[in-house]
């Protein structure tokens, strides 16, 4: 467990209360990322906290403070590198209760997290003249389609979308495109579909029930995680999943809010759904349902709700309604 | 603290942004006259109107100097500068320093619709913008004694001569005359003559000579025809524009330009506000509707700004059309609706 | 008062403006626009040019495509498809070296609800930016070793003001407060972060325009749930792609979102989100709408703003009466029908 900044030790608190109302069968480890000064006179993440990934190869990760311009590396992108994390996740369900104006929102977008636009290679060439690289390659991408028929089939989902620009970025978008078309050759059971970015974000917005699993690069997946975050209300009820090759991060994607960190006016609903994801990443989906139902339940009534939901309530409060609704749901269904 | 630099022209799919400071007395008026004499030729001209009176204030001024920053290109009415204050600057002169506009050309053409003494004038007079004795530079030593400093300096006169020449070749002309009082003031017009010497020399097809400043002002009202270009430092070239212009039918007809290398203000050819007349529907709209003209021809825009000259041309003819200034009765607005409607007719509406 | 009476001309010189319907239902939504143009009698005639990459044998050279632009300065244009399968590149499609040759560096997108027709977002009214001749779409990539391709993305400072400068200046004229600038900086610090410094400097010479910035992927989230915040935006190629898409299903579809192309010279009026709809093609259910918003803005750029204005009107009128309605805007009627309610509706 990895609580974060700001608001991020009282989510936590919040998820560790609700895992012992329902009885999971799970041990934290709490560690701390807040980086450390090396030898070299950089700052790096804590070793004790990369040894604990490495051992657990699960981790469950609250809001990271990114300090803007001091030198060291994005924290979250450190993460990401340190443990490989090549595929981000991210459900995008509507939520009963919370209104907006798009419903039934039902899809889960990957994206591929290590290469691409991100690959932080750019150089200047004269003044005034900037020269950025995309880096697309073979390897991650097949591995990230795979990943995403896999998570199709795992997660009883019929339906994965390629999502690119091979149009105009032929040599590298188009071979990300093959690789999809290649995996999908072998996985004739999902229905295999490629669409133009575009086209995507134009059909996303006038009917997004027409989604069902994407997958994409790196950098249109960042757009279009957000996108569909919007779609459902935000980042403070998405949650967020990142997988390696040798464990996963799972994390809620949204900011420290130092400005109410520590009043208990905090929404652990992000975390807490990120923590429902891990749940069944560890093959305990029993327990999972049972906690999704009862926050949803809660969020659904409404009686119950922090500030930023249209609600009154405490962090402390919100939580001690979804542990009562644990307690009582019957788990055999 | 904003950046020094050219930027992008204002012009998008053959649209062109023009700054317009419509200025105090009759400029307001004489703005409206403008646009509806550009959309009656069908001008690609979009106006983004600042406001610049006396009352301005630094920051209305500040926006002002942006506008003209960002479209590159004004057209202006003249802005009072009643204030005697010694502390006071004119808003008129602040704009040409800031905006670098070294060069002011007024075309001063006989026009056979105005009967004036002569009727055979053709001369343009160029005149120094940004020095000589308009340089602010005043101050009392001792109590009842003011020193004013005139400023000459080789480079702004090189470039005033160059300008001058530069024109008469890409118009057409013949001589440049160089007007002075070096025989007086050796050093400051010695400057400037010799300038204007060294230049021509780059010219040899343009003849050159010089003339001092008060006989030029005699021959001005006596031989007119003799003048084709003249370059001239700062106030010198004020009061030659105002000669010439009287000579030619008045301030109520005449164009001018105040431009540099980056910018150009298009505006009366003498600048007098007019407040007097203001409001009355008696201002002479042909001078603004010729800085119009001529801010089309800068632009490019040839076929727009000739039917407006064309048709200025043809109500000056008409006596019936003759405003206040040159002793008729004609309102502005029906000198206006008559060139508008010679400008449809010329476009077959 | 002492200004004269003359009420604004309607100037009836005809002029001729080049005319490309292109692939799809282009050429069917150019029937429409000559035959409301001839209802209205604008005195406008088309200098038409069949340029497509689908049928090329019976393509114009882009030659006669560039000429024709030139000659005329306007031109009214369908989607070109460029289909995935050629192998040319990028640069060599039509629409690349149309856009290039014209040096069309501006792309507008204007996203305006139209009032009477409900969607999830309504009285949206905001202008989306694109620089369009550099960043993702310079076609420089190549394999470096086998299975890694490295694709370029170039920013220059020059491109960036000069886009930054056109937002600013459209945002003066069109009476807009604000400008907000859409980068990925945080991550791509260099690139990204020479056009957002670009877009900071020419706002300096803007003091009554706001200008902010705002990060891609958070503004495509704000762009669905809290749209009302944009008013002016400007951005690189790539995600001006993206948010015009996205902006333009907000109000309703390709189908009803008219953009616009400028170079210094020449200005091209097109479909705000590029969609030739081929499977719709020649079946009479393509919507109008945008394509004849294109034109009734080519009209007032035109110094036409009276057959502007009588274009527009119409168009509002029969969209709001909610009457007549094609397929994407949840109707029955064809295109030819919505085409006569329109003509029905002008109002001279």
């Amino acid at each position: 467990m990895i609580p974060g900044d700001g608001i991020g030790p009282e989510i936590s608190e919040s998820v560790q209360q609700i895992f012992a109302a329902a009885e999971v069968p799970l041990t934290w480890e709490t560690v701390d990322v807040t980086p450390v000064k090396g030898p070299d006179g950089l700052f790096h993440i804590p070793q004790k906290a990369i040894d604990s990934v490495n051992k657990n190869t699960v981790g469950l990760k609250g809001p990271l403070a990114t300090p803007i311009g001091k030198g060291h590396k994005s924290l979250n992108l450190a993460l990401r590198k340190e443990f490989n994390l090549y595929a981000n996740v991210r459900p995008c369900k509507s939520v009963e209760g919370y209104d907006t104006p798009y419903k039934d929102v039902d899809l889960v977008t990957i994206r591929e997290n290590t290469e691409g636009e991100y690959s932080g290679i750019e150089h200047l060439i004269v003044d005034g003249v900037v020269q950025s690289i995309k880096l697309i390659t073979e390897n991650a991408s097949r591995r990230v389609a795979e990943f995403a028929f896999n998570y199709a089939k795992a997660n009883g989902r019929h339906r994965v979308t390629a999502v690119h620009k091979a149009n105009i970025m032929r040599l590298s978008d188009g071979l990300f495109l093959r690789c999809c078309r290649e995996v999908a050759e072998k996985n004739k059971d999902i229905k295999f579909e490629e669409m133009y970015l575009d086209t995507v974000c134009l059909n996303m917005v006038q009917d997004p029930t027409k989604f069902d699993v994407l997958v994409m690069p790196n950098l249109y997946g960042d757009i279009l995680s957000d996108l569909c975050a919007g779609l459902i209300g935000g980042l403070g009820i998405t949650p967020s999943g990142n997988i390696g090759e040798g464990g996963a991060i799972f994390e809620s994607v949204h900011g420290t809010a130092p400005d109410i960190a520590g009043e208990d006016k905090a929404n652990p609903t992000a975390l807490l759904l990120s923590s429902v994801m891990m749940l069944r990443y560890l093959n305990l989906g029993s327990y999972a349902n049972r906690i999704e139902r009862a926050a949803f339940e809660t969020l659904r009534e409404g009686k119950v709700l922090t500030g930023d939901l249209g609600g009154k309530s405490k962090c402390s409060e919100y939580t001690a309604e979804i542990c009562r609704k644990v307690q009582i749901i019957d788990d055999s269904d | 603290s904003v950046k020094e630099q050219k930027l992008h022209s204002a012009k998008y799919g053959g649209r062109h942004c023009v700054t317009m400071l419509p200025g105090d007395g009759v400029g307001p008026e004489m703005m409206l006259y403008v646009r509806e004499v550009f959309k009656s030729v069908g001008a690609p001209v979009d106006f983004e109107e600042v406001q610049m009176d006396h009352t301005s204030t630094d920051t209305e001024y500040d926006h002002a100097i942006l506008s003209l920053k960002r479209n590159g290109i004004a057209i202006k009415g003249n802005v009072e500068s009643g204030n005697l204050s010694p502390d006071a600057t004119s808003r008129n002169v602040e704009l040409r320093a800031d905006l670098d506009l070294f060069a002011n050309v007024v075309v001063c053409k006989s026009n056979p619709g105005v009967k004036t003494r002569h009727n055979n004038i053709d001369v343009v007079i160029i005149r120094e913008n940004t020095e000589g004795e308009y340089s602010n530079l005043e101050h009392e030593t001792v109590g009842g004694v003011v020193e004013s400093l005139k400023i000459i300096t080789e480079r702004k006169s090189t470039r005033i001569a160059k300008y001058a020449f530069d024109y008469a070749l890409r118009h057409g002309r013949k001589k440049v005359t160089a007007v002075h009082k070096a025989n007086i003031m050796k050093m400051g017009d010695g400057l400037f003559l010799e300038s204007c010497h060294k230049v021509s020399e780059m010219y040899p097809t343009i003849e050159f000579d010089s003339m001092i400043v008060d006989n030029c002002s005699m021959q001005m009202v006596s031989r007119p025809e003799q003048f084709d270009v003249m370059v001239l430092p700062n106030l010198y070239g004020n009061i030659l524009a105002n000669i010439a212009t009287g000579l030619i039918g008045g301030a109520g007809i005449v164009s001018g330009v105040n431009i540099g290398e980056k910018y150009a203000i298009f505006e009366l050819g003498t600048r007098n506000t007019g407040k007097k007349i203001a409001g009355k529907n008696i201002a002479n709209p042909t001078a603004m509707l010729r800085a119009g003209s001529d801010l089309l021809g800068y632009l490019g825009l040839h076929l727009h700004s000739d039917m407006i000259t064309n048709a200025l041309d043809e109500v000056l003819q008409d006596e019936q059309m003759h405003t206040a200034d040159l002793g008729g009765q004609a309102t502005s607005a029906e000198v206006v609706q008559r060139v508008i409607s010679l400008i449809q007719k010329e476009r077959n509406i | 008062r002492c200004m004269s009476s003359i009420e604004a001309p309607k100037p009836k010189r005809r002029q001729t403006v080049t005319m490309i319907p292109g692939d799809g239902i282009g050429p069917e939504l150019m029937v429409t626009v000559k035959e409301v143009f001839s209802a209205a009698g604008v005195p406008v005639d088309f200098d038409e040019i069949f340029a497509s990459e689908v049928q090329s044998g019976k393509s114009e050279s882009v030659e006669t495509v560039v000429a024709s632009c030139k000659e005329n300065l306007i031109c009214l244009k369908g989607i070109i498809s460029s289909p995935l399968s050629s192998h040319v590149s990028i640069l060599h499609t039509l629409n690349m070296q149309i856009r290039r040759e014209l040096d069309l560096f501006a792309n507008v997108v204007l996203i305006r609800s139209l009032p009477g027709f409900v969607t999830r977002h309504n009285n949206l009214d905001f202008v989306i930016i694109r620089e369009s001749t550099e960043g993702e779409y310079s076609s420089l990539e190549h394999e470096s070793v086998e299975g890694v391709v490295e694709s370029l993305k170039i920013i220059t400072r020059a491109n960036s003001e000069r886009i930054a400068k056109f937002a600013f200046d459209y945002a003066t004229k069109h009476g807009r407060k604000k400008v907000t600038a859409v980068h990925k900086a945080n991550i791509m610090k260099l690139a990204d972060g020479l056009f957002l410094e670009s877009c900071a400097n020419v706002s300096k010479f803007y003091p009554k325009i706001e200008f902010d910035s705002m990060i891609i992927d958070n503004t495509c989230m704000q762009l669905v749930s809290n749209p009302y915040q944009f008013d002016v935006m400007v951005m690189p190629n790539l995600y001006g792609n993206i948010v015009d898409n996205l902006a333009a299903g907000l109000v309703g579809g390709a189908g009803v979102v008219p953009g616009e192309s400028f170079s210094e010279d020449v200005a091209v009026f097109e479909p705000g989100a590029r969609h030739a709809a081929a499977e719709m093609a020649g079946r009479d259910q393509a919507n109008p709408t945008g394509m004849l918003l294109c034109a009734a803005n080519m009209l007032s750029h035109m110094n036409l703003g009276y057959y502007s204005s009588l274009i527009r009107n119409a168009v509002e009128k029969t969209i709001k009466a909610g009457k007549v309605r094609t397929r994407d805007m949840g109707g029955y009627a064809t295109r030819s029908q919505f085409t006569m309610e329109v003509i029905k509706n002008l109002n001279y």
